[in-house]
């Protein structure tokens, strides 16, 4: 049992979490992940480390709501606990100086690749920051990738904020542009980590991804991440989770992350059933 | 019932073994195996010749007192059986009902010689679920307490014998566990219906009565590494078991519905799929599919009677060999085919084969023939030239053995390990190339059994004892 200490939403069903976890801050390295088990009978999930402090012994968890543990955890509140905690898992982040690093996050993976972009600047890069959402409200740590960013570009899909456009279109043009570019990181939906590799592939710019496969035990055990890349089998949550974006078969891993669409919607079901069961029995207590 | 003859206990026909009838069985998780009766127990106590050389304590691997306890049962002293057996073995309750008794104990009983062996597993099953239900667990005698510390890395059945053994040394001891339930493949791998969960769970109570701490979510090299339990700990035991599932490495294997053994029996036993939605972890939906289960060992026999009792219309084995030649228990065997598994023998598959969404349908088979018998000595398998087969399936689980995981040897450098990447020691003491470091198990061996990792926890266990006394000499 892990306490949070602080719970507050970044943006629309988008959470972030402090939680005390003192042996995890204290080893986790960017590009880490965690897994989370809500209550009993609950799934194991993986969610990033976004970040650690050390003195008070937490990690930070920033988790959108998608289905029915995620949407579970963003009921919690400071000062409730999660069920299970464990990590950090998968290999940290090939840190280096490359020069000029572009950091690209969509949605919610601007949370993933927050700590990793963080690293690459520490390491001496001089960074650039893409950061997407749909509209204003889903574009998440803006202040945080800011101070941690040399040039810093929102995007929005509607442009109600930033530059009007997919985190692509801002790619593109910074290279029409004649940027140069060493290095790209990417981390979003998956059409989006696609996109972002056919983009830097005819550039040949080195381009790395943190795939999301389905995960159980997340140690090796199980088999279940297992990704294509470069025709090979991998373990993401311990060869992974990032990977050669140009290597990477993305049709697989989007197939098999639709492997079980059917249960996820009984899942959400049944748990938004069961909380009308409990909010009626109140009612009732209460009449 | 006076004293018997050993040509009369020679007339008595071995006693089955009281199940679930097939048919019920293949419908629901509950243990197949009901146990036996007192009256069939101390029956079945009496087919024992109590041997002046009793060849079958040669034969198991822990040398339980085999014909002391029986014969206790035989007199319906049934504690005091329970406390010879439990000299011996740390988990008879679990070793009863998974140990392969043909291949140990119940192989060289003489009585196998004319017939069928003494049901010795049948017996020390009913000898520790007597205890446990009747007068629970006691207290053994404690050594007094010696201040020194111990870390067990991994919570399966040689971290836990471990464990046991050093707390009632006297010594403090923490079991670090990866998973969030203790027991390793005991909760994670093997079935509800062939191990209830319940049974892992009252020995693990057991130990914390005893005093052992359990720490579960925290893979040691990753959340805290050997170098650093060293400073923490006088003397540290690994037994991680072999946690790398193997996959044919054909084509199609990432197709969807293709599962490891692992991957398959976690989700139903440690996650509880079988209770979706009540639990939230889900399996594929198996109602009226066809499952092939790839291998011929105890890990296959569970996954395609797993896939049974999900609703599979057709699960089959497919084996490269014979049915000679499958590594599995034999009452495994026997349980399968009575719920009607198929088994297709001599097929070696060459590639799956998916639809437009990525689901497999087809798997494409090779026929075999046996040739001459490997360093195993079990005849190997040759392909036929041109018989090639497919048979459409729905969903697939490979079931062909486990490598090591490799988090510990990558984070602890001067563990010595061999090229499969298990760790080596020296068989008498379990002790690895590194000081205080100590490992047992199918970490070391690689896969095997339930009873092996138990012996190689305990041997460690006492080598332990001994190094904590004067670490200078080791
Ligand atoms: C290494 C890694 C890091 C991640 N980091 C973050 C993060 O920092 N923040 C965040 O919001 N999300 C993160 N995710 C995704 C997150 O794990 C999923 O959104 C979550 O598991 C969905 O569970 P659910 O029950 O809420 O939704 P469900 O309705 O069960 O699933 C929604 C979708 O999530 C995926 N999913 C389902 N179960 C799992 C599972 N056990 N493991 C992985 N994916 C699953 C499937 O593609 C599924 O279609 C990460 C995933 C991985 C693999
Ligand atoms: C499906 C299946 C059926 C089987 N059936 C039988 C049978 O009928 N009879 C029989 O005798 N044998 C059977 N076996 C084999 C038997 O279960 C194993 O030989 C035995 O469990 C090995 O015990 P162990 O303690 O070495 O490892 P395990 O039981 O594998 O336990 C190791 C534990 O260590 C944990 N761990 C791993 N890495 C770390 C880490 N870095 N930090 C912390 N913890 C870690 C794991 O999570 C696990 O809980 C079967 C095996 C399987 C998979
Ligand atoms: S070999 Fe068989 S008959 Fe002889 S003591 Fe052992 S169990 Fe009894
Ligand atoms: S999640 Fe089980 S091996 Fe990666």
């Amino acid at each position: 049992m892990n306490k949070i200490v602080e719970a507050r939403f970044l943006a629309p069903d988008i959470k972030l979490f402090r939680i005390e976890a003192p042996k995890i801050a204290e080893k986790r390295k960017p590009g880490q992940f965690v897994v989370v088990r809500v209550e009993e009978l609950g799934e194991r999930i993986p969610l990033t480390i976004a970040d650690s402090n050390l003195e008070e012994g937490t990690v930070t968890i920033i988790v959108q709501g998608v289905g029915k543990t995620t949407k579970h955890l963003n009921l919690l509140e400071a000062g409730d606990f999660i069920h299970d905690i464990v990590g950090p898992l998968g290999k940290p982040s090939e840190i280096e100086n490359y020069g000029v690093a572009v950091s690209i996050g969509g949605g919610v993976g601007t949370a993933i690749a927050y700590p990793t972009a963080k690293a690459l600047k520490e390491a001496g890069n001089y960074v650039i920051g893409i950061i997407g959402g749909r509209s204003k409200e889903f574009v998440i740590l803006e202040d945080e990738m800011r101070r941690i960013c040399d040039e810093l570009y929102p995007t929005t899909d509607d442009g109600s904020y930033g530059f009007h456009g997919f985190v692509t279109h801002k790619l593109q043009k910074l290279l029409d542009e004649g940027r140069k570019i060493d290095f790209v990181l990417a981390i979003g939906p998956i059409p989006m980590m696609k996109a972002v590799a056919d983009v830097t592939r005819p550039y040949g710019i080195k381009t790395v991804v943190s795939l999301n496969p389905i995960m159980v035990d997340a140690t090796g055990m199980c088999g279940g991440c297992r990704v294509t890349v470069d025709n090979k089998i991998y373990f993401a949550c311990v060869d992974g989770p990032e990977f050669d974006a140009h290597k990477v078969d993305f049709d697989n891993l989007m197939k098999r992350n639709r492997m079980y669409l059917e249960h996820e919607k009984k899942s959400l079901e049944e748990f938004i059933c069961r909380i009308d069961l409990m909010a009626k029995k109140l009612e009732k207590q209460n009449a | 019932m006076p004293e018997l003859t050993n040509k009369d206990r020679m007339k008595i026909p071995r006693h089955h073994m009281p199940e679930q009838a097939p048919e019920v069985r293949i419908h629901n998780f509950n243990e197949v195996n009901l146990g036996y009766t007192i009256e069939l127990a101390r029956e079945e106590a009496e087919r024992c010749l109590r041997c002046k050389k009793p060849v079958c304590i040669e034969g198991c691997p822990v040398a339980v007192k085999i014909p002391d306890f029986i014969k206790l049962v035989a007199e319906g002293k049934f504690k005091e059986a329970a406390e010879i057996l439990k000299e011996d073995n740390a988990l008879p309750a679990i070793c009863g009902r998974v140990c392969p008794q043909e291949d140990q104990c119940e192989k060289v009983c003489v009585v196998a010689k004319k017939g069928e062996p003494v049901a010795i597993g049948h017996l020390e099953r009913f000898v520790a679920d007597w205890e446990r239900m009747n007068i629970g667990y006691r207290l053994p005698e404690m050594r007094p307490k010696t201040g020194k510390k111990v870390a067990i890395v991994g919570g399966g059945p040689a971290g836990l014998s471990c464990a046991k053994d050093l707390i009632i040394m006297g010594h403090d001891v923490t079991v670090f566990e990866a998973l969030h339930e203790i027991g390793g493949v005991l909760i994670y791998g093997i079935p509800e219906f062939r191990l209830p969960k319940e049974i892992v769970r009252a020995e693990v109570d057991y130990l914390r009565m005893l005093g052992v701490e359990f720490v579960t979510n925290y893979v040691i090299g990753l959340t805290e590494t050997i170098d650093e339990l060293l400073q923490r700990y006088d003397a540290v035991f690994i037994g991680v078991g072999a946690g790398l599932p193997y996959f044919l490495n054909i084509p199609g294997e990432n197709l969807l519905g293709i599962y490891s053994a692992n991957e398959f029996l976690t989700r139903v036993n440690l996650m509880r799929a079988f209770e979706f939605p009540k639990a939230d972890t889900p399996i594929m939906n198996l109602q009226g599919k066809d499952v092939a289960v790839f291998g011929g060992g105890n890990t296959a026999m569970d996954a395609v009677r797993t896939a049974l009792r999900l609703g599979a219309k057709n699960a089959m084995i497919i084996y490269r060999r014979t049915e000679a030649e499958m590594p599995a228990r034999i009452e495994e065997i026997k349980h399968a085919k009575e719920e009607g598994v198929k088994f297709i023998f001599l097929s070696a598959p060459l590639e799956f084969i998916g639809d437009d969404d990525g689901w497999v349908r087809a798997v494409k088979i090779q026929k075999m023939q046996l040739g001459e018998p490997d360093s195993s000595g079990r005849r190997k398998p040759i392909p036929i030239e041109g018989a090639i087969e497919t048979i459409p399936i729905d969903a697939a689980v490979i079931a062909i053995g486990n490598g090591s995981n490799p988090i510990i040897s990558k984070t602890t450098p001067d563990l010595k390990v061999n090229k499969w990447g298990n760790i080596i020691v020296d068989p008498e003491t379990m002790k690895t190339s590194k000081k205080g470091v100590f490992a047992g198990g199918d970490i070391v061996t690689g896969g095997a059994t339930v009873i092996l990792a138990m012996g190689a926890g305990r041997k460690a266990a006492k080598a332990i004892d001994e190094y904590l006394k004067n670490p200078e000499v080791w």
